[in-house]
């Protein structure tokens, strides 16, 4: 890394991408304040309190719930929103996401290039893959847009829910769901994405 | 004033997403290709460092700002076919739109338009499990 002026020096160093090691610390810190603060850190939940706020609770009891013990969690997905726009705005890295070359070799081989595949260039999301454009863009988005909101509630969890907090608990139920998660994945990446690419 | 609290956690949680590049898609494929430590590095540093967290709580039995000692207050129970179906079907979608719940938000913020899609396809997944759930297995 060049020698970049003092007093930019800490911003230009969040610039970059984290180490994992840096992002796996913070995202424990979040478990900490989460707990700290009472609550259980988790985010699909927020799915639930929007179902229910939109009047899901007229079709099935599971959607009824006491409105004002979700507020605290709009405040969290406001905040989380914010967090991606300032990251994007001020935090965002010089160079696309630094991913293997025998991962873009494996898109090339579906006859896309790495970064190009995501317009912004970011490397976030493959638009030339997914995206409002094209009828396959949209039925995928909707697709893994829905499994993921299905499966997220009926396994109680997600990623936070499951993988971070309910491990950090030691919890065998979450153990299961993360294998789960993986067989899905595991599924979709080696015997399902390569016809849909 | 929590809730301007619980904000800011929000807020630390969103740069976090984005600056780890756990929102990428590509980052998912290469994870599930194997194809690189970076996203297995996240989760394990997360999990190993969180478990000490909580156990360092417990056994300090550390009150939360509610002055209740800390524990799952909802826990879960066990049933292998649940965990292993449910948990198959979120990850059939993570591994094809990149993105589980947190960076659906994220993303947002980030201006990807189309994770409003991924967010009303996730809402209309969580309102038919809310329909389906007493035919399913618990």
């Amino acid at each position: 890394m060049e020698l970049i002026s003092s007093p930019l020096l800490a911003v230009e160093w969040l610039r970059m991408p984290w180490h994992w090691a840096v992002s796996g610390a913070a995202l424990s810190s979040l478990v900490f304040l989460m707990t700290w603060m009472g609550k259980r850190f988790g985010i699909s939940s927020s799915f639930n309190n929007i179902c229910a706020a939109a009047g899901a609770g007229r079709f099935t009891p599971f959607f009824k719930e006491r409105q004002v013990d979700s507020i605290w969690r709009y405040f969290f997905v406001v905040g989380t929103i914010l967090g991606g726009f300032i990251a994007s705005t001020f935090l965002s890295s010089p160079e696309a996401v630094a991913i293997s070359q025998e991962t873009i070799s494996s898109l090339e081989s579906y006859g896309y290039s790495y970064p190009e595949m995501d317009a912004t260039g970011a490397g976030f999301i493959p638009t030339q893959f997914i995206n409002y454009t094209s009828l396959k863009g949209i039925l995928i988005a909707i697709a893994g847009g829905f499994m993921v909101g299905f499966g997220a509630r009926y396994a109680g969890g997600c990623t936070s829910g499951h993988a971070i907090t309910g491990l950090s608990h030691l919890q065998l139920p979450s153990l299961i769901t993360v294998i789960g998660f993986f067989i899905g994945g595991l599924l979709m990446t080696h015997f399902i994405l390569p016809f849909l690419l | 004033m929590r809730n301007i609290a619980f904000m800011f956690v929000g807020v630390f949680f969103g740069i976090i997403m984005t600056k780890s590049e756990a929102i990428s898609w590509f980052r998912i494929y290469e994870m599930f290709r194997f194809e690189s430590f970076h996203m297995y590095g996240i989760i394990g540093t997360a999990v190993v460092l969180g478990a000490a967290i909580v156990a360092i709580m417990k056994k300090t039995k550390m009150k939360t700002l509610d002055g209740e000692l800390v524990d799952l207050k909802r826990k879960i129970p066990l049933n292998w076919k649940r965990h292993i179906i449910a948990g198959s079907i979120f990850g059939l979608g993570w591994a094809v739109i990149g993105c589980c719940p947190g960076p659906i938000y994220v993303l947002l913020g980030n201006g990807y338009s189309i994770a409003i899609l991924f967010l009303v396809a996730a809402l209309a997944g969580t309102f038919t499990y809310g329909l389906l759930r007493n035919k399913l297995p618990h």
